[in-house]
């Protein structure tokens, strides 16, 4: 199973945090630490996976921004490295040509896209599609709450 | 109660939202941490409002900041506050807080078993969906004692979006209270055959988790797994299963016999993969991973799908991946080292075909026979039952066709005259009986130069020893070649007793290279003179004869065949279209290869066979390579030669930057190369001059230049660099005003999310959808890559339109670049004239001449000195730019009309004399008429 997922900047600046086990504060912000420390530090055309404590570390770099992602030892990295394209693609499609600034100004949305796609450190929904209908529906249900709310402030 | 929720929605419209905290962070990059602990204590205000909106935001934001690395554990009840919310859009943000924000340790949790509760159950799926999504994160002992039943009842949901995730949260609660495992398992077990996929998929991980866990107690699952496997589609399955079964095997080992098909069926789609997948780049490293697992194999089955798979990936169109011909005939001289295999006829025509048409490779290709030949032995262990001596068959015959390139072609001969010879399969021995003849000839013609004859006789001897074993051969072919061969020998001996030079004869039988044509080079050879291809060689059969002997066409008419003289007709233009497209399918195939520019010109005067296209093929790496080849040594030559092409191009490049210091190119990202990047060893010779690189990117000075925001209908739009388009009229009623707006991007990046924003004067206002504030951007519909443009329409409201407006206006945008975004602002004014409020309305002269006889019209004048233009000129250019039409025209004199989009009147008189230009005008509205008028004269002060 996956433990977590971080997306960083070049920078290293967090931009995206997942952890699928409850974590103290103080731990999370070890593992960011060591994670951007150790991903960054990676020449181009290294290899995407690397070992760390007892955790595969998988991670690819879109654009700007790193995806990194830790599974248990005996999981399959390819297969971690396909979860990491699938997100993006999901991303993608969500957003449009999706950036970096596009999950930093709506980074509520790509926490939303990543619940209907992972649940648990586990793959919730391979496919795409379903998952993009999901979210559109919850879309749709909360700009339904929002021209509620609209009524209330003009005829209340 | 109103009142409060009105109150709170006017304070939340001054409220900073997720984004305008990101902007500012974004914007206070000195001083970051003291705008965050104002922005944490505006949080902190908000959070004592009761309008749940307002918390809303506030927790969002706080779930940002606690990203940053902010500590916000003090508002865990806030959240809580929001996760009770019965609105989704809270709710939503407050399980996303949450699941960022608590861990076991947080003491609020308690408080939430009989909110999540009622959520789990609540009537709207993704209610629940938020719930367990966030339950999953954060889920503690006591949480998952109280709601297992809860859970456990949801795997049974109507909704197969609530099944799947019921499923997944199970494996967590297994974690934190494992009594619920026994009960909850039956039903978990039922999911593995769900009806949906993604249920199935989740059960599937759950069950593969729990089994690593302890393997002995899921065995008796192995058969559903196994059904699971040979049925499923989903990949991302099919890998948990067969984890799972890696774990299982050890326990069982039978399972390991079952698997065997379903696995090689896995690995044949692998393999298929694999042929899409090769480049240029790769094809050298997984041939070489191939091999590993050939040798590795165990049924022969298996490797000789691997041996055919190896040599369709290396051969798909026309060679094309491979740079390095000599490694691909290593490779399949170590394919030949394959015992059993059932596809040596396959290697062979390989081998045929490389050495036939890649010309550069025939000494290699000819070395490697010839040590085939003579280790024959090795090859055909079990003659008659083995494919692989198929080999041999393009052995003997590239080393007798090309023997001019043997290094030792006695000792060949002598190889191919071997007594064993006559165990081999009919078909092989008539190649080598002939193809001994031609060695012969090339040893006869070595020999014959010297002083000493006696070995030129020898060799005669040798052939007249060795060939009667063939012409007792059973196989026909083979006695006929033999003994025919024989009889030729026995005279040539005879000849050379008498010191008779024979040589030169004995060549001439085989004299003659062979060369492949390619399909269509039979156009390229010239009709002989006098030679009329379109003469009836026979008188025509009679027409009529013709047509009753021509099929009926049942079901369409067919086409009248082109026949030859078509060709002629074909024009230069579509020639010269052809033989463009034909040298690109050139570049790719090693059939047609030039050898270089100059060539292709000698071909071009001297037309003949000679000169049909070849392979020629230019080696940069050396032939050498001692002993038996090993594929791998190419492997690793191949990665020196693409170190050193990298290092030399590097320096070019660096020279490149230097000669063009001034110019800012394209960035180039010195990163991974590019399949282009890869010259091949053996030089397919197209022009390998560099292309002069483009002059494209010119210096752009500014970069918000680079968004260039043209307006042609309605408004001007200033900008220091920019032309006032023109400007037209595009009226729907008498106070909305569409604006057209041509976006064009301008510079090398990708723009994206762009929001048009106006602020509103109280006479004009931009409209904006239903909803959204007044301060709120529009977003453009759409994104623009580099050198694209497109129109965005906005609709402005306009109250009174007797004055020329000024609107200042922002474009935001984010442009993306290959490495980076970035969020960029355009400011911008928008001019609305008076003249853009005129139509162009035709009007008769009698009701021109009442409208000035009603006396409602007030008068005003201008004039214009200096205009040194012909009459009509000037008035076409008022229609143009003003929207007037002509009424009338006397002379020098002309009544015009236009009409406001509120229905003002505007008349204009205009006379000329000389360089004066005089314009009486009336309307209903004196403002609106002077700052025409005025416009009037700014267009023709600027002539």
């Amino acid at each position: 199973m996956m433990r977590f997922l971080l997306l960083f900047s070049r920078q290293g600046k967090l931009r995206l945090q997942k952890w699928f086990m409850p974590m103290s504060e103080r731990e999370k912000k070890k593992i960011i630490r060591d994670m951007t420390t150790m991903v960054l530090a990676r020449q181009p055309r290294t290899c995407n996976f690397l070992h760390w404590k007892d955790l595969k570390i998988i991670y690819k770099r879109y654009a700007s921004l790193y995806f990194c992602l830790a599974v248990e030892s005996q999981e399959n990295e390819l297969l971690a490295l396909e979860i990491i394209h699938r997100y993006v693609e999901l991303l993608d499609k969500y957003f449009g040509n999706v950036c970096e600034l596009d999950i930093i100004f709506n980074f509520e949305k790509a926490y939303f896209i990543l619940d209907e796609f992972l649940m648990g450190g586990e793959i919730q929904e391979t496919s795409k599609q379903i998952v993009n209908r999901s979210i559109e529906a919850s879309d749709m249900l909360q700009e339904g709450d929002n021209s509620e709310w609209y009524e209330v402030e003009l005829f209340g | 109660m109103a009142l409060k929720i009105v109150k709170g929605s006017i304070d939340r419209m001054f409220d900073k939202n997720l984004q305008d905290l990101v902007r500012g962070i974004r914007n206070h990059k000195e001083d970051e941490a003291k705008y965050i602990s104002t922005c944490i204590d505006e949080i902190k205000q908000e959070l004592k409002q009761d309008n749940i909106a307002v918390k809303a935001n506030a927790v969002c934001k706080l779930t940002y900041l606690q990203m940053l690395g902010y500590d916000v554990s003090w508002a865990a009840f806030n959240i809580v506050e929001v996760m009770s919310s019965s609105k989704f859009t809270y709710k939503r943000i407050g399980y996303l807080a949450a699941s960022q924000c608590f861990h076991e340790s947080t003491d609020v949790i308690m408080l939430t078993t009989n909110q999540i509760r009622k959520d789990l159950s609540s009537p709207n799926q993704y209610d629940t969906g938020v719930a367990l999504t966030g339950l999953s994160c954060f889920v503690t002992p006591d949480l998952a004692r109280d709601l297992a039943n809860d859970i456990m009842t949801l795997m049974s949901h109507t909704k197969p979006y609530i099944r799947k995730k019921a499923v997944l949260i199970m494996y967590k609660v297994f974690l934190k209270y494992p009594e619920s495992l026994r009960p909850a398992f039956p039903r978990l077990k039922e999911k593995l055959e769900d009806p949906d996929p993604g249920v199935q998929s989740a059960a599937v991980n759950v069950i593969c988790e729990l089994a690593r866990r302890n393997p002995k107690n899921y065995l008796s699952l192995a058969p559903l797994f196994f059904k699971l496997m040979t049925s499923s589609t989903n990949n991302w399955v099919l890998i948990k299963i067969i984890k799972l079964f890696g774990a299982l095997t050890p326990l069982e080992p039978r399972l390991g016999k079952k698997l065997i098909e379903p696995l090689t069926n896995l690995i044949h789609r692998a393999l298929d993969l694999l042929y899409g997948m090769v480049s240029k780049k790769n094809l050298m490293e997984i041939v070489k991973k191939l091999m590993l697992h050939v040798d590795k194999a165990e049924g022969t089955t298996y490797r000789d799908e691997l041996l055919t798979k190896i040599i369709d990936i290396c051969s798909q169109s026309n060679y094309q991946y491979i740079t390095n011909f000599e490694w691909y005939i290593s490779i399949l001289v170590e394919l030949t080292r394959l015992e059993g295999t059932r596809h040596g006829h396959l290697i062979a025509s390989q081998m045929l075909d490389v050495a036939i048409r890649v010309k550069a490779i025939r000494a290699f290709a000819v070395a490697q026979m010839a040590t085939l030949l003579d280790n024959a032995h090795l090859l055909t262990g079990n003659m008659q039952r083995n494919g692989i001596c198929e080999v041999l068959y393009a052995a003997a015959w590239i080393c007798g066709e090309f023997s001019e390139h043997l290094e030792n072609p006695i000792q060949t001969l002598e190889a191919m005259l071997r007594p064993k010879v006559a165990t081999l399969p009919g078909h092989i021995q008539a190649v080598y009986v002939q193809n001994a003849a031609k060695l012969f000839a090339t040893v006869l013609k070595g020999q014959e130069g010297n002083t000493d004859s006696t070995a030129a006789q020898e060799t005669s001897q040798l052939m007249i020893d060795r060939l009667p074993l063939f012409v007792q051969s059973a196989n026909l072919e083979v006695q006929e070649r033999a003994s025919c061969i024989l009889q030729l020998v026995k005279y040539i001996q005879k000849l050379q007793q008498k010191d008779v030079e024979v040589a030169e004869e004995v060549s001439a039988l085989f004299a003659g290279e062979l060369n492949p044509v390619a399909p269509k080079a039979q156009k390229k050879v010239p009709v002989p003179e006098g030679l009329d291809l379109d003469a009836w060689i026979n008188e025509p059969p009679s027409e009529s004869e013709s047509e009753d002997e021509q099929p009926k066409a049942i079901f369409a008419k067919e086409e009248p065949k082109h026949s030859r003289p078509r060709h002629t007709e074909v024009d230069e233009k579509e020639l010269a279209r052809r033989r463009e497209a034909r040298k690109q399918e050139q570049a790719n195939n090693p059939f047609y290869i030039k050898a270089s520019p100059s060539s292709q010109k000698v071909y071009q005067d001297t037309p003949g066979v000679e000169h049909i296209p070849v392979v020629q093929i230019d080696l940069s790496v050396p032939l050498k390579v001692p002993g038996m080849p090993m594929s791998d040594q190419y492997v690793k030559l191949e990665e020196e030669r693409r170190q050193k092409e990298r290092a030399e191009k590097k320096k070019k490049e660096k020279k490149k930057r230097k000669e063009k210091r001034s110019g800012r190119g394209k960035k180039q990202d010195s990163g991974p190369e590019s399949e282009e990047d890869i010259t091949p060893a053996h030089m397919v010779d197209i022009v390998t001059e560099e292309m002069p690189e483009n002059a494209l990117p010119i210096l752009i000075l500014f970069y918000f230049l680079s968004v260039n925001i043209l307006l042609t209908e309605m408004i001007a739009f200033f900008w220091p660099s920019f032309k006032v388009c023109d400007i037209q009229g595009n009226l729907q009623d008498g106070s909305q005003v569409v604006v057209s707006v041509i976006f064009e991007n301008k510079c090398d990046s990708f723009l994206k999310s762009m929001e048009f924003n106006v602020l509103d004067s109280l006479n004009s206002k931009l409209q904006r959808p239903e909803g959204s504030g007044p301060h709120d951007g529009l977003t453009v519909p759409f994104q623009l890559p580099p050198g694209v443009s497109n129109e965005a329409r906005f609709v402005f409201t306009v109250q009174s339109i007797v004055m020329p407006q000024k609107l200042k206006g922002t474009l935001t945008f984010i442009v993306k670049n290959e490495d980076s975004s970035t969020h960029e602002k355009l400011d911008f004014k928008l001019h609305f004239t008076c003249t853009s409020y005129l139509i162009t309305t035709p009007c008769y002269s009698d009701a021109f001449a009442k409208l000035l006889e009603s006396g409602d019209l007030k008068g005003s004048s201008v004039r214009l000195e200096g205009v040194n233009m012909p009459f009509h000129h000037l008035l076409a250019r008022i229609c143009f730019h003003h929207h007037f039409s002509v009424v009338e025209r006397i002379d020098s004199c002309a009544s015009m009309y236009s009409r406001s989009i509120q229905g003002h009147h505007v008349c204009l008189l205009v006379k000329t004399s000389g360089q004066t230009v005089s314009i009486d005008a009336k309307c209903d509205e004196p403002t609106l008429l002077g700052n025409v008028l005025d416009e009037i004269k700014q267009t023709f002060s600027q002539c």
